[in-house]
């Protein structure tokens, strides 16, 4: 369907109507050789209608599902059209166009790579976020790098490239509410490789974040029940021919 | 021992559970998959409010002093087993929500898609263009 360009871009979005047209923009055109694929979760704003009127595809949830639903779609339309890579940008302007070059870069000059991600801690990038982030965002850190046998150093990071094989995983399965965490661990069990590069990434340049400062303290225990439960699942995702973990004839 | 007026509440408030569980299903308000364990709890509780010896032999089993509270116990069980049920339930119907309002975005756009393109093909013909691949 889309053979004359095998990149993909998403941006998922809820009520972004202040920064989505600006972010389209500097990602469609020449400027990033990537097609855009904003998915609109929901918006009760315009952010649907100004993605459209600025070139990108638009998947339009009807009922907002949270962003692992929305980057969940953009996995299941770069998989259903034949992309061999997809990218996922921020929708409020945190993640720099001109980066997504040193995410491609990354995976060209490793192949068995699957995931690349964008880090804002490898190097002095000086990304302003408010110290109780950092330190939340750093004991996932530790934790993840335990675990996975790998140095992490930024597994909340949204900025990622996904080759076929990690559009594939996540297009059958991918974390509900807070989805960066879990899908480092979810690469780690499907025996998908992943590296990180250095990136800058600027202030959010309006809207509201997925996570306001009240949310902080559950979002912390949301996540870290979902790691050590992951510890335990013994098959993180069915395989062909388990039962379906969604059906309708389930008994009690 | 029970005292006889608990005994006589129990037996009717349990007795009309199971009535009213039974009729929901009859009117189809209630699906038999979620009636079963309902209908179950009410019977479980009647045979145990009105077998008065079984009652007595259960809570001295299980270290209860007053039989009557080992009724409480009993219903207190199935109410946190039901509700774990419907927690199950609810669950899976947010995943069948999200799988359902994922699969209408896409097709929702494949539709769009379709409906630019043959505009764009019944434009060229107009023109007397050949069509060509959809970029």
């Amino acid at each position: 369907m889309n053979a004359e360009n095998p990149y993909l871009a998403v941006i998922p979005a809820y009520n972004e109507s202040a920064t989505i047209l600006s972010v389209v923009e500097s990602l469609s055109g020449d400027t990033t050789g990537f097609d855009v694929l904003v998915v609109d979760d929901g918006s009760t704003d315009q952010t649907g209608r100004l993605a459209l009127a600025a070139g990108a595809r638009v998947l339009r949830h009807p009922f907002n599902l949270g962003i692992g639903g929305a980057v969940q779609s953009g996995f299941t339309y770069a998989l259903e059209n034949g992309y061999q890579r997809m990218v996922q940008v921020d929708a409020d302007g945190q993640h720099v166009p001109g980066e997504i070059e040193k995410l491609s870069l990354a995976m060209d000059e490793n192949p068995r790579v699957d995931m690349v991600c964008g880090s804002r801690f490898l190097t002095k990038t000086g990304y302003p976020a408010p110290i109780s982030r950092r330190t939340g965002i750093h004991i996932f850190a530790f934790l993840l790098s335990r675990i996975v046998g790998q140095r992490v150093s930024d597994p909340t990071s949204g900025f990622r490239l996904y080759n076929r094989r990690g559009i594939a995983l996540f297009a059958r399965d991918y974390p509900h509410d807070y989805p960066e965490v879990e899908a480092v661990l979810m690469v780690h069990h499907h025996r998908l490789r992943m590296i990180e590069v250095p990136v800058r990434m600027l202030e959010r340049g309006g809207g509201v974040s997925s996570i306001g400062s009240g949310k902080s303290a559950y979002y912390m225990i949301k996540v870290l029940l979902a790691i050590f439960v992951g510890l335990v699942r013994r098959r993180p995702i069915p395989e062909p021919g388990d039962d379906a973990p969604v059906t309708v004839t389930h008994g009690i | 021992m029970i005292d006889a007026r608990l005994k006589a509440v129990s037996i009717v408030a349990c007795a009309a559970l199971f009535l009213v569980v039974l009729d929901l299903v009859r009117r189809r308000r209630l699906l038999e998959r979620y009636a079963l364990l309902w209908m179950g709890s009410a019977l479980v509780l009647l045979v145990l409010a009105s077998w008065t010896s079984l009652l007595g032999r259960v809570s001295e089993a299980i270290g209860i002093a007053t039989p009557s509270n080992a009724l409480f116990v009993a219903a207190f069980g199935f109410v946190l087993l039901l509700l774990l049920h419907f927690s199950i339930a609810v669950s899976r119907l947010t995943d069948q929500a999200k799988v359902l309002a994922q699969r209408v975005a896409l097709l929702e756009e494949r539709q769009h898609h379709a409906e630019r393109g043959s505009a764009a093909a019944e434009a060229r013909e107009l023109v007397g263009e050949r069509p060509r691949e959809r970029a």
